[in-house]
């Protein structure tokens, strides 16, 4: 098992809780969508995995208890890309992926020729060698997100996590940044769980789809599974019509009282 | 894609800047040793230094000349140099791990800190000032950042905008009291008021031993965190998902940066815009990396103090200029310039 995760709760405020009694066994290697309504604590639920906030309950990162690995060791397990990352004006692209290196470095070490040459590898993976030396100001939109992956690969963790990578991005765009975390999975074996907005993209790339509601997980399984029309209006409130397709099942949004 | 790479360029310091650099100072070092009413020309200074002080050969010059260049000229030069270097690297150090380009050693009510322990001694312990001032300083930078930091964090946690907020108000509110402390005490306006626009006075190397332990220590201690604070420019979020406590790193560089510029303040007065001007024009040339700037910045601080200095002796020569008025008169316009254009920083 990758992640193991046993009655977790997460509260921002007493007598709040975000998550509440979670359970959940992510396999070595799977893709898992977490699905759900604004407010279900999907990027809850990622950030505890992360280690970035206060939880009851606990996490095993492939086999180890998360709460006694120290940051260092938790960061070279688990990878964490946030919604918006923070782009640091006029840093080169260099720079910005070599800031993946940092788990594997000394608290007040700087990079070695290995962190250079696992940088470099990371740039190729993503196509990015000829803006090695460019500045992230001067990047477009999707040269960012292809460096910011790229500095999660530079991390090196075996478990990727993305917080709605497809969030603020057209049809295309989310396409195409899902397609490649698909390539990456290709070309580097890791378990990957990204929270979603897009729930015919989430049923067309991931493995599995947890969906979440209130903090509590309320369907688990394959998209057939878990992106019924029933289930949708229930925890969305969306009338929907599912489709199979090819590669999995799409959900179309249909007007009330149409036919 | 998946093909044989080649390795990337280390990232890291900038040999050819730091050179250049340094060639400034020993300029900026030279020039203020050289300028001044007592006619001593460039050549019989580098004589001096290099062949008597060095090597030991004989002097050539007066010993009212040697006295001049080794206990007034070149004590004042590495005050300068210390406290401009030390002015820099606090500043780019604010800058870097609140993430603010406005940051400085003077937002975090450091300087008003100072001022207010400053005024007290000068204003209740009439006589003890010159050997009680720089510890009332530092005392007063310390509560000052101490309590800007505690009331920062009440407000908004890790967030960086709260602190130089809170900064801001604990800044106005011991301004507050050193104005009412001042208006009790009109006879001693005068001595303030010299101390709060800045003065490199020097009594032979009192001062520069003062401040070297300082330097050592915050020098040492910030440059080590060159690298980290390149992380921070990530937010503290993505610093913590990178196995680095945000919180950590902040506390050790504020400590650090703090205790730089209180050693600053307490020997030499409240000389402003150093820590802003300095670390923006290293940044144009060297780029943002913390790596570059942070020892770079401290180079040049220190020619641009020496060099401010040579200007507040001769500007209106035999009468001096408080040095802050110098920092000021170049600093202003540049801050303004600032504002203008880091509005995509801050926004």
């Amino acid at each position: 098992m990758s992640v193991v995760i046993d009655r977790l709760s997460v509260s921002y405020r007493p007598g709040a809780p975000v998550l509440r009694e979670l359970s959940l066994d992510v396999n070595e290697g799977e893709w898992l969508g977490l699905l759900g309504p604004n407010g279900a604590g999907k990027s809850t639920l990622l950030k505890a995995i992360a280690g970035l906030v206060e939880h009851t309950g606990s996490i095993r990162l492939r086999g180890a208890d998360a709460a006694s690995l120290r940051h260092r060791d938790r960061a070279r397990c688990v990878a964490f890309v946030p919604q918006e990352p923070v782009i640091p004006p006029g840093m080169t692209v260099t720079e910005y992926v070599l800031l993946g290196r940092t788990p594997h470095l000394p608290y007040l070490g700087t990079e070695g020729r290995s962190d250079l040459t696992m940088a470099a590898s990371a740039l190729a993976l993503l196509d990015l060698e000829p803006f090695a030396n460019r500045s992230m100001s001067a990047l477009s939109g999707g040269e960012r997100r292809r460096v910011v992956l790229a500095r999660a690969i530079a991390q090196q963790a075996d478990i990727l996590l993305l917080d709605e990578p497809t969030g603020a991005l057209d049809i295309g765009q989310g396409q195409n940044a899902l397609e490649l975390i698909g390539y990456l999975r290709e070309e580097r074996p890791m378990t990957i769980i990204t929270a979603m907005h897009d729930l015919t993209l989430a049923g067309q790339f991931a493995d599995r789809l947890l969906l979440m509601a209130g903090g509590r997980v309320v369907a688990d399984g394959p998209a057939a599974q878990v992106l019924t029309a029933e289930y949708i209006r229930e925890f969305y409130q969306a009338n929907v019509e599912v489709v199979s397709v090819n590669s999995g099942v799409a959900v179309l949004p249909i007007r009330n009282g149409a036919r | 894609m998946g093909r044989p790479t080649a390795d990337l360029e280390p990232v890291g310091l900038r040999w050819g800047w730091l050179a250049t650099m340094l060639a400034v100072l020993l300029g900026a070092a030279l020039a203020g040793i050289t300028v001044g009413p007592a006619g001593i020309g460039p050549g019989q200074v580098i004589n001096e230094l290099l062949g008597a002080g060095l090597a030991g050969r004989p002097s050539t010059l007066s010993s009212i000349q040697q006295a001049i260049i080794w206990e007034i000229r070149l004590p004042r030069v590495a005050l300068g140099g210390l406290v401009g270097g030390l002015l820099s690297l606090a500043g780019a150090s604010y800058q870097g791990v609140f993430r603010n380009p406005l940051a400085d050693p003077y937002l975090l009510g450091v300087a008003a800190g100072g001022g207010l322990g400053a005024t007290v001694v000068i204003a209740m312990v009439p006589g003890a000032g010159s050997s009680l001032l720089p510890l009332a300083a530092f005392v007063g930078a310390s509560v000052a950042v101490a309590l800007t930091y505690a009331v920062g964090r009440s407000m908004g946690g890790r967030s960086a905008v709260s602190l130089i907020l809170a900064g801001v108000a604990v800044a106005a509110f011991f301004t507050a009291i050193q104005t009412y402390i001042l208006q009790r005490n009109a006879d001693t306006i005068r001595q303030v008021y010299s101390w709060i626009l800045g003065l490199l006075a020097t009594t032979g190397w009192r001062e520069v031993l003062v401040l070297i332990p300082y330097a050592v220590v915050c020098g040492t201690g910030l440059v080590l965190h060159r690298r980290l604070l390149d992380v921070m420019s990530v937010g503290d979020e993505e610093v913590d998902s990178l196995g680095i406590s945000a919180l950590r790193v902040r506390t050790t560089v504020v400590v650090l940066a703090t205790l730089a510029t209180a050693a600053a303040v307490a020997v030499s007065g409240l000389i402003g815009f150093v820590g802003i001007v300095i670390p923006h024009t290293i940044r144009l040339l060297v780029g943002v990396s913390y790596r570059s700037l942070i020892p770079i910045s401290a180079v040049a601080g220190a020619a641009f103090l020496i060099l401010a200095d040579l200007a507040a002796r001769t500007v209106a020569s035999p009468a001096e200029l408080p040095i802050g008025v110098i920092t000021a008169f170049v600093g202003a316009p540049f801050f303004m310039l600032v504002l203008r254009t880091s509005k995509r920083y801050v926004a």
